[in-house]
């Protein structure tokens, strides 16, 4: 025996390296297991707690139906297009708001900004993106509310835009950062080519820029959107909440979130409407989910291209 | 590089620019480029030093030297791309047709419009080819739709494009090959009627085949742009330039027509180089 392979033996590992390997391997593949299977439980909760509501429910009527109204004393009603008009009320307002002015101040942090002034200027914008979201819906009552009724005249500020402007500030961060990186990753030899050929600083960002960020940019907003429609406390507070058909912008709204908010603390225990309850809740899943598969394939596709 | 001895220094300093390189061969009246005094720096380096040089209309002029030694920075200078860069400053005149273009009044839109440039590595936008092309004019606010199909047309024939790919003009441009990739961005340059063509070592990443079509285009270009080339082939310089400067550690070290660089160079530093000795 060669010195060598005497010095290999004296220590023996006290598990097979083999399956010392497995187990290494098995305890990673759990941990990433984990999200995915928590994401199939509540899906699995979400449908299995739906399903007793349709026993009583016509499933037509629920998605098409035009008043919610569950504790009534003559016949209950529950339809969710009040709900799902007022959530896209709110989220095509707030990204209204949220999309030129996201895709603006991220042109400006790629393009414009002097690198001081982005290195103090991104953070910030990130960190509005911790503020907790009852503050926010705190700042809808006291602020936005307020002003909105000096303009609009109207009694109070609760309604679809307070909750719109709210929703926007939430959603900008996420839009201004995915969309700065987008910007940030196209090619410099774009831009120099643009330049070269006699075109305008803004000329470049507007047309060779953000078009070829464009798909970056599309996932920042998919995925501010979906942020939009989640959103719950905020819009609780800021838009009146009335269980009705929303008229206007101006009048208050109730979205599928808030509804599910105010009502699951009150209801009965396994009745019909607390199971109906968890139909809004999977309704909104099914949203957010296909929002945030829709943002993932495009994101995914610009990665992709950009390589 | 062997240049860094003592003596070379020495010699380098001691070179400055001669009036015979260009004064004898260009007559005034046609000259379309002078830099005077030109000083360039990046912050605190000293990137060009104190060139001067005389261009003539509707000639080409091939910038040759080592890497590192501020020919593509001095082809920069010329349509102010450098400005995009940070911590620069300029010292001394460059005039195009007389004016300056470092003049306070001068709008570098302007400037850049009549100074077109190519890229080292192709650059088109990531949209059809024809939407390449037709970019530079929609930018200078040109509508016409049929007008910009015809100058579109004739930018393409003038770059040996038009007959390869006539067909498909609304295929991304990436669809076509490295070297038709480079002949569409010298197509893009010249849909904006640019009088000076500026050209950052625009064959080095094109196979000989390429590179033929490249130099082929740049010789029928001169009867219309005055052309300003940088290259690393040293073979380019001399088959495609009617003049050539040399530049080595930012200095303009000799400036002459082509073969008189090349067959029997001023100064012994220049014949090293174009004959491969160092560099």
């Amino acid at each position: 025996m060669t010195v060598v392979a005497a010095q290999y033996n004296r220590r023996r590992p006290w598990i097979n390296p083999k399956i010392k390997e497995k187990l290494i391997h098995g305890f990673f593949f759990a941990n990433g297991m984990i999200s995915v299977l928590a994401l199939l439980g509540i899906f699995a909760l979400l449908t299995m707690t739906s399903i007793p509501a349709f026993r009583e429910i016509n499933i037509g009527s629920f998605l098409t139906g035009f008043e919610w109204n569950p504790t009534s004393y003559v016949k209950e009603q529950y339809g969710i297009v009040p709900m799902l008009v007022s959530t896209l009320m709110v989220t095509v307002g707030a990204l209204l708001i949220a999309i030129p002015l996201g895709i603006g101040t991220a042109a400006y942090l790629s393009d414009v900004a002097s690198p001081k002034v982005r290195e103090i200027a991104k953070p910030i914008v990130e960190i509005l993106a911790g503020i907790p979201s009852v503050v926010i819906g705190f700042l809808g009552i006291v602020l936005v509310g307020p002003i909105l009724s000096k303009i609009f005249h109207t009694h109070n500020g609760l309604n679809a835009i307070n909750g719109s402007v709210l929703l926007a500030v939430m959603a900008l961060p996420t839009i201004i950062s995915i969309s700065e990186d987008a910007l940030k990753n196209v090619p410099s030899s774009y831009e120099q080519a643009s330049l070269a050929l006699g075109a305008s600083k803004w000329q470049t960002i507007a047309r060779v820029k953000i078009p070829a960020a464009l798909s970056g940019i599309i996932a920042a907003c998919m995925l501010g959107m979906g942020r939009a429609v989640g959103e719950t406390m905020t819009v609780l507070m800021a838009t009146g909440c009335a269980p009705a058909m929303p008229k206007s912008m101006l009048g208050p709204v109730r979205t599928l979130t808030s509804s599910i908010a105010i009502e699951l603390g009150e209801v009965a225990y396994n009745t019909t409407h607390y199971y109906a309850l968890f139909a809004l809740g999977l309704v909104l899943f099914l949203i957010t989910f296909f929002i945030n598969m829709i943002s993932d394939i495009i994101l995914h596709k610009y990665e992709k291209v950009n390589r | 590089m062997t240049i860094a001895t003592e003596k070379n220094k020495v010699q380098l300093k001691s070179i400055g620019f001669s009036d015979r390189a260009y004064g004898r061969s260009v007559e005034e009246n046609k000259i379309k480029i002078v830099v005077e005094d030109f000083n360039f720096f990046y912050g605190k380096t000293h990137a060009l030093k104190n060139i001067n040089m005389k261009i003539r209309s509707n000639a080409v002029v091939g910038i040759i030297g080592p890497s590192g030694c501020g020919k593509s920075t001095f082809l920069r200078c010329f349509n102010r791309m450098n400005d995009t860069i940070n911590n620069i400053r300029y010292q001394g005149d460059i005039s195009v047709d007389g004016n300056n273009i470092f003049d306070k009044d001068l709008d570098v839109v302007d400037l850049r419009r009549n100074v077109g440039m190519v890229f080292q590595k192709s650059n088109p936008f990531p949209k059809s080819i024809f939407e390449n092309v037709a970019y530079g004019l929609k930018i200078n606010g040109i509508n016409d739709k049929d007008f910009i199909q015809e100058r579109v047309e004739k930018s393409l024939k003038d770059a040996a494009l038009w007959s390869e790919i006539k067909d498909r003009l609304n295929e991304s441009a990436f669809s076509l090959s490295g070297g038709q990739q480079q002949r569409l961005c010298i197509a893009r340059a010249l849909a904006v009627e640019p009088e000076i063509l500026l050209l950052d070592e625009p064959a080095s990443a094109l196979d000989p085949i390429a590179t033929g079509k490249i130099e082929e285009l740049i010789h029928e270009l001169k009867k219309k742009y005055t052309i300003v080339i940088v290259t690393h082939n040293m073979q380019q310089a001399a088959r495609v330039s009617d003049y050539t400067a040399f530049f080595m550690l930012g200095e303009l070290v000799e400036y002459d027509f082509t073969n008189k660089i090349f067959t029997n160079p001023l100064k012994k530093i220049t014949e090293d180089y174009v004959t491969g000795r160092f560099g």
